[in-house]
């Protein structure tokens, strides 16, 4: 089973309650639930959508054809008719005799009005109505409404109760002998611990954090990485980290800079505009050698561009931020579930490496709620690489090295002291202008870090790299799954094709040797989320690749399979 | 006993012959032998500017940062580590120009961080521009007519945002810039002092102006009296006045409700978290 439900309608509607309490009932039956949305830079009104996907294996992929469309109001249909496949069903309030689409009627904002007196109950009667075309046991459904509610009133949560059954109802009714899904209860719904997790890419991010040891964190917020913070903060309790809102982005990373060198784990969070602003603060943390977590969760630029969607446009932005020279990383992750290891990785590198480490996500991946089955919390390995004190007679800061790291103590936790200078320095951090006896060691030692760093980035992903591929698609970070279902797609039709998905972009890794990753024989098409093909430019810069090809989506919507699909057949 | 010497710096220094940066360079030294503090307790945290090379010709701790960032580094510093004595040595195009948004809002923060602003109306690194204290009608580099903006008036912002502690001294008054030091670095939250430092290559006035143009607040001046503290800000200059202008030790210390709700005593102490807690957290997500 594969079926995805789109719910669409104006913000402050309630397409959130509506998708959150499906998706809830689908989880807890035992399904993989996959959901992304789309939405526009308002708080009330304009046309958003909502899809989930219900699938019996894991589908961690969007799909933007809907079997079942639910628009909660006239304008709602009109503009997502068009995502309906041809033998999708459209789950009515009003009927349209002039749309030859298979209508399931309910009259939801009717019996609103009309039964509960209040437009309010619309929504858990659309529902209800949907749970039931959708072929769900009607226990759990209430199951998931109880917990949607929590903490209300009880006769709040039995009218919304009664008021879905009335959807529900009247749905089966209407779709009769035209509805041939059976959700069938693959768990007992009273045990809810066997329930894959269902989370998106920000609280994963939040939660790595957390495991990665970090207890500070300041942020400015903005679309799409306000959620990480959020998360903290909402959570400081069992979080344990301290978060502070920045008067700016410039503040936030100066202030996760400062918290670093006194010895605490700490991040930020942005988007590109804040980003930007970051800048001079990244190549400051290059200089004074100090670790920092910057999360770059991409929307379409440039300038403010599209707030609420999805791009990825900021890749050579991140590998060539910052004026001057200095070594950084940058990694991509997948999902949640990446993105929660990738963060115990991303500060345990800017620890080890002593320098900015960048994890670059994007709107979609942000925002959309993933089906985990196991998160392998004990696999994510927390290192910690400051000195002891004890080791040393006398302390430099900047002491040359073989491998460019010089041992780090912080303030406070010794005798020893510890000095940072964003000017150019001696071994001991204090300002200099010796430059072919200073200047020129220093600059030699902080580079020399790129080379054991390049050594243990990671390899891309390999799917489907068989002997006979004929076209490697090349991806990185969100679009993983659906550049994988793609190739899934057109396996089964016979094409040639695998995938290499790389998460660690930033020294690029070793690939060795080339052809393994490469074939000489196969058409390398590098599919990514923006206009000009930046990941094909970084890999033709940096490996002997004869000619590569770019397949690119930049409409702002997340990539899926289909997309890939569909540009596959129709290029030449 | 820490003494003055274990202060000692062998980094030349390179503010010209007879600044008063180098008098306060030295009364921050002696300051912080009265109040007893070790070079390893301190952390300096500057910008860019004159001024902001001060933590280079002291021993101790110290994170010379970007131009107009050093209380965003400071802020989290203090909170990372609240046994440091944390102070900002900064300029007045660092903190009020460059840096001003942040200087603003660390007034609204109150972290335990005491800021000195060497303030000489002028930015003489770049040669001689106007700064955000030059007086009206002032001719610089940029302002062949003479400054036309009126001069910001930090005082009056630091005492109408509550800041725990502000006052105003002068580089060639050693005595109350010593005793304004000590009592600021004691007062917990974010202590405030503009410090006059007037600028022997650029300032067109010669230090006897100064002398004679630095007056001392009224003995009777009460600074627990916002209103008063204000009013006294806003007097017709000159005179420049000195001394403590305001103070309020009711605010509460930025982040202490953190290390009162987790039992924290710094944020470098605390272990990893268990793969139980996280996974406690994550029980959320089922």
């Amino acid at each position: 089973m594969d079926v995805n439900v789109v719910i669409a309608g104006a913000a402050g509607e309630g397409i959130q309650t509506v998708g959150s309490i499906f998706s809830k009932a689908a989880a807890r039956c035992g399904f993989a639930v996959f959901s992304w949305q789309e939405y526009e830079s308002r708080i009330r009104g304009g046309l958003n959508s909502y899809s989930i996907r219900v699938s019996t294996s894991v589908r961690n992929a969007p799909r933007r054809d809907a079997d079942v469309l639910l628009p909660l109001r006239k304008e709602a249909r009109a503009k997502y008719r068009s995502w309906l496949n041809p033998r999708g069903l459209l789950i009515a309030d009003e009927r349209d005799d002039t749309d030859d689409v298979t209508e399931i009627f309910v009259p939801f904002s009717k019996l609103a009005r009309e039964k509960w007196q209040n437009p309010i109950y619309s929504n858990i009667i659309a529902v209800g109505a949907l749970w039931s075309v959708i072929g769900g046991d009607f226990e759990v459904l209430q199951l998931a409404i109880e917990d949607e509610f929590k903490g209300k009133a009880e006769n709040i949560i039995k009218s919304n109760i009664e008021a879905a059954r009335d959807g529900y109802l009247f749905a089966e009714q209407s779709c009769q002998g035209i509805c041939s899904w059976k959700l069938e209860k693959r768990i007992e719904a009273g045990q809810p611990h066997r329930v894959a997790f269902t989370i998106a890419g920000n609280p994963a991010i939040a939660l790595g954090a957390v495991k990665a040891g970090c207890r500070f964190m300041a942020a400015y917020p903005m679309t799409p990485a306000t959620g990480i913070i959020t998360f903290l903060a909402q959570h400081r309790k069992e979080c344990k980290v301290f978060t502070e809102q920045a008067e700016d982005e410039i503040a936030a990373i100066n202030m996760a800079i400062g918290a670093q060198f006194a010895g605490a784990r700490a991040m930020t969070a942005t988007s590109g505009g804040g980003f930007s602003l970051m800048v001079e603060a990244l190549s400051l943390a290059g200089m004074v050698e100090v670790p920092v977590v910057v999360v770059l969760a991409q929307r379409p630029g440039p300038a403010t561009g599209l707030p609420t969607r999805t791009a990825q446009g900021d890749l050579l932005f991140a590998v060539h931020a910052g004026h001057g020279e200095f070594p950084r990383a940058v990694l991509a992750p997948s999902d949640p579930y990446d993105a929660f290891h990738k963060m115990v990785r991303a500060f345990n590198l800017a620890d080890k490496y002593q320098m900015p480490v960048i994890v670059m996500t994007d709107q979609f991946l942000a925002d959309s709620q993933f089906s985990i089955s196991n998160f392998d919390v004990n696999l994510a390995k927390t290192e910690t690489f400051i000195a002891s004190p004890t080791e040393f007679s006398t302390y430099k800061r900047y002491a040359l090295t073989p491998s460019g790291i010089s041992p780090r103590l912080y303030p406070g936790q010794s005798k020893h002291l510890v000095t940072a200078d964003s000017d150019e320095h001696d071994e001991e951090g204090h300002i200099t202008e010796d430059l072919e006896g200073v200047a020129v060691p220093m600059m030699e030692k902080r580079l020399r870090k790129l080379k054991a760093l390049r050594e243990e980035m990671k390899p891309p992903e390999k799917f489907f790299m068989e002997d006979d591929v004929e076209e490697v698609f090349v991806g990185w970070g969100s679009t993983r799954g659906a550049i994988f279902e793609a190739v899934e797609m057109l396996r089964k039709d016979g094409k040639r094709v695998g995938a290499l998905h790389f998460t660690e972009l930033w020294p690029l890794p070793e690939l060795c040797p080339l052809e393994d990753f490469f074939p000489q024989k196969a058409t390398i098409t590098v599919i990514e989320q923006n206009a000009t093909g930046q990941f094909a430019t970084l890999l033709k810069r940096e490996f002997p690749i004869g000619s590569i090809k770019n397949m690119l989506f930049y409409n702002g919507l997340p990539v899926t399979a289909q997309d890939i699909r569909r540009s596959f057949y129709g290029r030449n | 006993m820490v003494e003055i010497s274990d202060f000692y710096s062998e980094t030349a220094i390179q503010w010209c012959p007879g600044c008063p940066n180098h008098v306060i360079l030295n009364t921050l030294k002696e300051a912080l032998v009265e109040l007893g503090k070790e070079p390893h307790e301190i952390c300096l945290v500057s910008g860019i500017g004159q001024a902001a090379k001060l933590p280079h010709y002291m021993k101790c701790n110290f994170f010379n940062g970007l131009h107009g960032r050093a209380l965003p580094v400071a802020t989290a510093i203090a909170v990372a580590q609240p046994n440091l004595t944390v102070i900002v040595t900064t300029g007045e195009g660092d903190c009020y120009g460059e840096g001003g948004n942040h200087f603003v809002h660390t007034l609204r923060r109150n972290p335990n961080v005491t800021l000195f602003v060497h303030n000489n109306s002028i930015y003489a690194l770049t040669k001689g521009q106007a700064s955000p204290t030059t007086p009206i009608g002032e001719k610089r580099s940029l302002n062949p007519g003479g400054v036309a903006q009126p001069p910001l008036n930090p005082l009056a912002m630091a005492i109408i945002h509550n800041a725990a502690f502000v006052a105003r001294a002068f580089a060639l008054d050693r005595e109350q810039l010593k005793t304004i030091m000590i009592e600021a670095i004691q007062c917990k939250g974010f202590s405030y002092v503009d410090i006059i430092q007037p600028c022997i290559t650029w300032d067109p006035r010669p230090l006897d102006w100064f002398r004679k143009n630095v007056k001392h607040l009224d003995s009777s001046h009460d600074p627990t009296d916002m209103k008063k503290a204000l009013d006294a800000t806003m007097l017709p200059t000159p005179p420049i006045l000195t001394g403590i202008f305001f103070k309020d030790g009711t605010r509460p210390v930025f982040g202490e409700d953190f290390f009162l709700e987790t039992g924290f005593s710094s944020l470098t102490e605390p272990p990893f978290p268990s793969t139980e807690d996280v996974m406690g957290i994550l029980e959320k997500f089922r």
